[in-house]
């Protein structure tokens, strides 16, 4: 169930999204998260909302998927919606219902500002979608190469999260594993009052706990055999291109930029 | 003879935080393509042996020479990249996210180029016959099949000796003999060294010679037929032996005439088989 939770973001298909590399789909993610708080009138939304749509469409992810992204946070999109309906006094009034009135500025910032959510959520999920961790872990890394002049430890960083990564399947075995132990022992985990089912995580905690520490330890003296000795003077195996759709890509992107400058009011 | 490519000499060793020594001066050769079986019980200072050939740990007393080298903290990254290690754990030294990943890992170190690497790990998992899994994930392989990737790990680094530590030791009996035969393959093909440390006596069984642990000691070396026939002494060490010297034993009280002391369960069945015909 949880390992769904992890893995089951990542949606195989041969689309040319899937075929970017990491590298320029960190830095879209990041320049469209600044640039759709250009967008400010109908014609800008309208603009995000197509390209949104095309790089859904050209990922080949089904629908399921991205509604699957979207569905825990409609109640907070929601929300945004109806503070955004109530609080909002500016322009005509559309509707008066007792004390409650409803102004026409305050239907346009709400629907604005749930475009906004929608989009930003639907362009995020689409990386996780499309990009294996490890993937994004590599993204990452070279991306943020530069710091290392600054003495920030790029390298190390990314070793963690890969090794993190690796390890999250092995230790949800390993929790499995100690439930079942714990609930033969007589732990209820599924059921009583909450008090008790909060009690009953600690007998699952410890052993996960001081197991994960005795493997972080095997698994040092085992780098060090394979004659790991930090970042310097290490190769890559796993190779990240450029190609000419990550150049496109980007193109697109600066062109979106332009429009919105242009239109917004 | 062989030229010895290990030799400890009086090599002693003592944990910080115990007061019992775990080596107690220590000396014996590996020679070049042998198979080596380090066997002792719990404690007997063979996990400690294999800890101080690849310089996790510094001897306090003695000297170790690996392929002519002086092992000390100088020379510690020549000598492991000539000493490969398999652990215990297949999963606690499984580094990559996938095979290949964790295949090149080693290389990575070493800082070899990429196009030698793709080389190198795809011929290391086909000796291992497991180039057919390159994008598979740890969690979907079984024990014997981590272990395999493990040795090719070892095997893409070439090194001259390989140290199995327990390898086998938390595989059931299926991967076992996967990994067995791994490694006796590669024994055969190559000049590789295999040096094992367990304490199950059906894998030391296999190896070329013996080593005999107790209590930080070496009690006794020589070839599996030798140590074996020791049977009464061995049970005393803490060790189980084999279940077809057992067997063996149990057919000579019982008037059986087999006149050698017998060591793998096949070899046993042929003498039993063909005992009647010798007559």
């Amino acid at each position: 169930m949880m390992e769904k939770m992890i893995f089951g973001r990542y949606v195989p298909a041969d689309s040319l999204i899937h075929k970017m590399d990491p590298r320029s789909k960190l830095i879209i993610i990041f320049l469209f998260v600044c640039i759709i708080f250009l967008a400010n009138n109908w014609i800008t939304y309208v603009l995000i909302g197509i390209y949104t749509f095309f790089l859904l469409g050209l990922s080949k992810v089904p629908a399921k998927f991205l509604y699957g992204g979207l569905k825990p946070v409609i109640w907070l999109v929601l929300l945004t919606f109806i503070m955004q309906l109530f609080f909002t006094k500016e322009g005509s009034v559309v509707f008066t219902w007792g004390p409650v009135k409803i102004y026409e500025e305050g239907i346009k910032m709400g629907v604005f500002i749930s475009l906004r959510f929608f989009f930003l959520i639907l362009i995020t999920s689409l990386l996780t979608l499309t990009t294996t961790p490890i993937e994004i872990t590599d993204g990452l890394e070279a991306l943020l190469n530069p710091l290392k002049k600054v003495r920030f430890p790029v390298h190390e960083m990314a070793l963690m999260m890969s090794i993190s990564l690796r390890f999250i399947p092995t230790l949800m075995q390993e929790t499995d594993k100690i439930m079942k132990a714990q609930t033969a022992r007589g732990v209820e985990f599924a059921s009583g009052p909450f008090k008790e089912r909060i009690k009953a995580v600690i007998p699952l905690l410890i052993p996960l706990f001081v197991s994960s520490f005795k493997r972080a330890e095997e698994l040092a003296i085992a780098m060090e055999a394979r004659g790991y000795r930090g970042g310097e003077g290490r190769t890559k195996y796993r190779l990240l291109s450029w190609g000419a759709v990550d150049t496109i890509q980007i193109l697109i992107l600066v062109v979106l930029t332009v429009l919105l400058i242009l239109f917004r009011s | 003879m062989k030229q010895p490519i290990v030799s400890l000499k009086e090599v002693s060793f003592q944990y910080d935080e115990q007061d019992r020594m775990a080596l107690k001066s220590v000396s014996f050769d590996i020679y070049e393509g042998e198979w080596l079986a380090i066997v002792g019980h719990n404690g007997s200072g063979k996990s400690t042996m294999a800890k101080l050939l690849n310089g996790l740990q510094f001897p306090q007393q003695g000297e170790i020479v690996v392929s002519g080298t002086k092992l000390n903290e100088e020379t510690i990254w020549e000598i492991r990249r000539k000493i490969g290690m398999v652990f215990q754990n297949p999963d606690n030294q499984f580094v990559g996210t996938t095979v290949q990943d964790d295949v090149a890992f080693g290389l990575e170190n070493m800082g070899i180029p990429r196009e030698e690497m793709v080389e190198r790990v795809k011929d290391a998992l086909k000796k291992v016959k497991m180039e057919a899994f390159l994008d598979q994930e740890p969690h979907h392989l079984s024990g014997g099949q981590k272990q395999r990737v493990a040795i090719a790990g070892v095997l893409a680094l070439r090194p001259a000796i390989i140290i199995l530590d327990e390898a086998t030791s938390m595989l059931d009996p299926r991967g076992r003999e996967e990994v067995l035969e791994t490694v006796r393959a590669l024994q055969d093909e190559k000049l590789l060294t295999v040096i094992s440390i367990t304490h199950d006596l059906e894998e030391a069984a296999k190896a070329d010679r013996m080593i005999v642990m107790n209590k930080g000691e070496v009690y006794r070396q020589g070839i599996p037929a030798e140590i074996f026939s020791m049977e009464e002494e061995l049970i005393q060490l803490g060790l189980d032996i084999p279940f077809s010297v057992k067997m063996g034993q149990a057919l000579r009280l019982q008037g059986v005439n087999l006149p050698n002391r017998y060591l793998s369960e096949e070899e046993l069945v042929t003498e039993i088989w063909t005992s009647h015909s010798k007559r």
